[in-house]
């Protein structure tokens, strides 16, 4: 489980609660307009061993068994994972 | 145990922030959250965490989070965690998340006075070295010779002239039962000790250094790097206090160049070979006293 992307995405002002509270982990915008690169994973060199998954600093790749699964709509390109990877298996283009 | 990316909480907590590409100190909540679990309350000061994290209706926390006036996350930490208390709510943490200014700076009173009554928080300052969210100004964890729009570099003052306050000795002179410094170089590590911290009664504080590309002036995918060459040339430690006594985790022995490390960086910049220097000397002394006196 993590926050997702929710379906109500605008609030009139009656809408919005009196109090400060709201739902935890309620996402209404991606962040995939940020990057200008696109990191992309070569499965044949990767080893599984999940740097790129503890060192994200936006949490978009989730290990899959031992492949790394990207979360492209919430991406922003840094670029983090492809220098952190061991194998170089992570390529931004 | 050792925290791995295999054995660590699959959810993630703090997902979909508006933080800068490459923000260390969204990595630095995201890693102790998946530590700390979902029954975790978390309290942000004004800072760039609770900036990027709370921007209604997109709210990024998975777990209870709430933003806390700048001067009080540690009290606020005392609230939360008598009235969880209070209600019968049992295996969960109050932790709080703060910047460097909101630590050292504006927060210090309200830290004090919370170890003092040895509260049962986490207390974690993500330091960047300066007030990153309202356009770097400098805190009192900005290191001697950086650059900030509060200390300028120019032809009479190059940068920052006044040393890093010691905020990690400071808490352990309060005689916590646990103090650590981390850095997100060393992202085992760090959460480690986080879950260490997670099982001991009474306030506990880590800092844990976390670079911040803008403010720094670094590559947005140079922040882990630069997290691990601060350690690795000796300007930053990893260390614990427990039960009265120092420890020190890592001793580098041979240490890298600090030059290296701090002409990379915009902020450093104007530095000259004199200045660089006096990094040297203070970081030797530093580490004379660690080796003498920490185990």
């Amino acid at each position: 489980m993590k926050p997702y992307l929710r379906e109500k995405k605008s609030f009139a002002f009656e809408d919005i609660p009196e109090d400060t509270c709201f739902e935890a982990g309620y996402l209404v915008t991606v962040n995939s307009g940020w990057r200008s690169r696109t990191p992309q994973i070569d499965n044949e060199k990767c080893i599984g061993c999940g740097q790129c998954y503890l060192y994200c600093p936006d949490g978009v790749i989730a290990m899959d068994g031992k492949t790394p699964v990207i979360d492209y709509d919430f991406c922003k390109g840094c670029g983090i994972c492809a220098k952190i990877c061991p194998k170089s298996a992570i390529e931004l283009r | 145990m050792a925290i791995t990316a295999k054995n660590l909480d699959k959810n993630e907590y703090f997902y979909g922030h508006k933080a800068c590409a490459g923000c260390g100190g969204s990595l630095a909540v995201r890693a102790a959250l998946k530590v700390l679990g979902e029954k975790s309350a978390a309290v942000l000061p004004a800072g760039c965490m609770s900036a990027v994290g709370f921007n209604f209706p997109q709210l990024c926390f998975g777990n209870n989070a709430i933003i806390s006036m700048f001067a009080g996350t540690a009290s606020m930490l005392t609230g939360v965690e008598a009235g969880l208390r209070r209600r019968g709510i049992k295996d969960f943490h109050a932790v709080g998340f703060a910047g460097d200014g909101g630590t050292a700076d504006i927060g210090i009173q309200a830290l004090s006075g919370a170890i003092d009554r040895g509260d049962d928080i986490i207390y974690i300052c993500y330091d960047n070295e300066a007030y990153m969210n309202t356009g770097i100004q400098k805190s009192g964890l900005t290191p001697f010779g950086a650059r900030t729009t509060t200390t300028p570099a120019g032809k009479n003052i190059r940068g920052n002239i006044r040393p890093k306050k010691n905020m990690f000795e400071i808490a352990a002179a309060h005689d916590i039962p646990y103090a650590a410094t981390a850095t997100i170089g060393y992202i085992n590590d760090f959460m480690e000790k986080v879950d260490k911290a997670s099982r001991i009664k009474g306030t506990k504080y880590i800092h844990v250094i976390a670079p911040c590309p803008t403010g720094w002036g670094i590559p947005v995918d140079a922040t882990v790097e630069a997290a691990r060459e601060i350690v690795d040339c000796g300007l930053w430690y990893l260390a614990e206090y427990e039960n009265g006594e120092f420890k020190i985790n890592r001793d580098p022995g041979e240490f890298t160049d600090p030059a290296e490390y701090l002409k990379k960086q915009g902020r450093f910049k104007h530095l000259t070979d004199e200045d660089v220097d006096v990094i040297i000397k203070s970081r030797d002394k530093k580490w004379e006293k660690i080796r003498r006196e920490w185990k």
